[in-house]
């Protein structure tokens, strides 16, 4: 009965909503959204791509030549892949965990996934490089193993795995959630092994969203600033992110060299945020 | 059987003591030494570290910045959301993309940008000088730099809440001779002020701990433009650690608060989503 009303509503306003609409506010609602996105978001970077202009393509790419900026870029995005595909890796492991077995302290787990999100980056920055000097807590035993995590590239990747776990854990809570159990029960009565069961059923399910949540983690990781430069040791050619690069150019009043590493990383990363946009607008359907 | 339940259960313990592991060394040490490292000295040399007057005002500053950027954000969430989850137009997924585009900025690009536009090279830079007004390494430098970062943190919640709980009600409140006005207020803004909270929770929580893009903006006066993350910054350059971690420890604190928070409004969040399905 309820669905007989429903289709006939939608029926009968549907066309209504063509002609006149009975909902006011969206002159109103749409000019402020667009004035504002205008102001702070679309002149801010305009300035930038009109800075990078006038550079024009030889200016960027002499300044983008240079080996500090090359070893800078290469850094950033190389530590950001590698703490993307852990994340992705103990990502998965970890909302699986969540969703599927109940064990005592499983809420607090569950809360603390998102301090990340919730903790400012600089706090996240000095607690690192403290927990992993030579001389912290997780510092020092890991020294005596020959692994020397603050002020190398590796404790760049820590902080990273800091910032982009919460992407893949909650892109990953909800599909896990929907997941229907009778797929997996079935393949079970069909005599297949739970790894088989994950690797076959599971996983193939959880893909999309698993896509989707390491690549959030990687274009996070990609511009991380503030947990990053505390533990790096920042040794130019060595452990010196492009975003420090980009602050340290400022800082030298040489603002095209800072316009061309921006660029170039912005550049990258909305290629990589295209496809992800398109994939969520694949993967979300409504849920009823 | 036996073997095979054994194994599962094995499996089980396995993979949840890897979880609790890396949390435990990722997520959970950091915070706990934050609070170790902040009262490692006594609670004398932890206040004397929070009482000082550059500390009192970084926290004066990074309070009235998130008092600032915080409500322009809101006002904005809720026009966009409108907009957006009521109403069919087209390059409304556009929009939706460029209103999430912060999000994939850098937060030493979002300064940057700003630099390029009021710096002294800027595009507005000689202009401002001429008339003496100052946006950069001032209030309304660290504003603008905070709204950019934390620009779609209430439309972002707001507009999948307001699609899901549709247009029938407000539909409903007009055709019975209600205002638009008293529509929102009355139908929309209670559908919705969960969401609402969660987005400004979120928000507010940024505008306070944003590091990047604000050191790049805020010239690092010492009790002029110094937010409390900046301070954190100096305190540590300085070496003067047990101060430094004091100060990030009010800042974890906060966290910690919007993680409680956070986790009381999830839950109201799915109720208000739900029946946005039911109905």
């Amino acid at each position: 009965m309820s669905a007989v009303l429903s289709i006939s509503a939608v029926q009968l306003s549907a066309p209504s909503r063509r002609q006149r609409d009975v909902l006011p506010g969206l002159t109103l609602t749409l000019g402020w959204t667009l004035f504002w996105l205008a102001l702070i978001v679309l002149l801010p970077l305009g300035a930038l791509f009109g800075k990078a202009a006038t550079l024009g393509f030889d200016g960027l790419y002499d300044a983008l030549s240079a080996p500090r900026v090359r070893a800078a870029l290469a850094l950033s995005f190389s530590s950001a892949l590698i703490a993307a595909g852990v994340c992705a890796v103990f990502g998965l492991l970890i909302a699986w965990v969540l969703k599927r077995y109940r064990f005592p302290g499983r809420g607090l787990l569950d809360a603390l996934v998102d301090l990340p999100i919730a903790l400012p980056t600089a706090v996240a920055g000095i607690a690192l490089t403290a927990l992993y000097a030579p001389k912290g807590w997780l510092g020092a035993p890991l020294l005596e193993y020959g692994i020397k995590v603050a002020y190398t590239p590796l404790g760049i990747v820590v902080a990273l795995i800091f910032v982009g776990l919460p992407f893949v854990v909650r892109t990953l809570q909800p599909v896990l959630e929907e997941l229907e159990r009778e797929q997996e029960e079935a393949a079970a009565t069909l005599g297949a092994g739970p790894l088989r069961i994950f690797i076959k059923v599971t996983l193939p399910a959880l893909l999309p969203a698993w896509l989707t949540g390491t690549t959030l983690a990687f274009a996070r990781a990609v511009g991380e600033y503030g947990s990053v430069i505390f533990i790096a040791g920042n040794i130019p050619m060595v452990s010196e992110i492009a975003p420090l690069l980009i602050v340290s150019k400022l800082e030298q009043f040489d603002y095209a060299g800072a316009t061309a590493i921006a660029c170039a990383m912005l550049t990258v990363s909305f290629l990589l945020l295209l496809p992800l946009n398109w994939l969520q607008g694949r993967l979300v359907r409504p849920v009823h | 059987m036996r073997a095979h339940q054994l194994q599962h259960k094995l499996g089980k313990w396995l993979l949840i003591s890897i979880a609790v592991l890396f949390l435990g060394c990722f997520l959970l040490l950091p915070l706990v030494l934050v609070l170790v490292s902040a009262l490692s000295k006594g609670l004398d040399v932890y206040w004397a570290a929070l009482s000082e007057p550059d500390a009192l005002s970084a926290l004066q500053l990074t309070l009235l910045v998130a008092a600032i950027s915080v409500p322009l954000n809101l006002v904005f969430g809720v026009a966009a959301s409108w907009a957006i989850a009521k109403f069919q137009f087209r390059g409304r997924s556009l929009l939706i993309t460029l209103i999430d585009l912060p999000f994939a900025v850098s937060p030493v690009i979002s300064g940057l940008v700003f630099v390029l536009l009021f710096g002294a090279q800027g595009l507005f830079g000689p202009w401002l000088a001429e008339h003496d007004v100052r946006i950069l390494f001032a209030l309304p430098g660290i504003v603008l730099a905070t709204v950019f970062v934390t620009f779609p943190f209430v439309a972002r919640e707001l507009i999948p809440l307001m699609q899901a709980q549709g247009r029938d009600d407000e539909e409903a409140a007009l055709s019975l001779g209600a205002s638009g006005w008293q529509t929102f207020r009355r139908v929309t803004l209670p559908n919705i002020k969960w969401g609402l909270m969660y987005g400004v929770l979120l928000c507010n929580a940024r505008a306070m701990g944003e590091f990047g893009a604000v050191s790049v903006v805020s010239g690092h006066i010492r009790g002029r433009t110094n937010t409390l993350p900046l301070h954190v910054e100096i305190l540590y350059n300085e070496y003067q650690f047990v101060a430094a971690f004091a100060v990030a420890s009010v800042l974890a604190l906060l966290a910690l608060l919007t993680l409680i928070l956070k986790r009381i409004v999830e839950t109201r969040v799915a109720h208000s989503l739900n029946r946005g399905a039911h109905a």
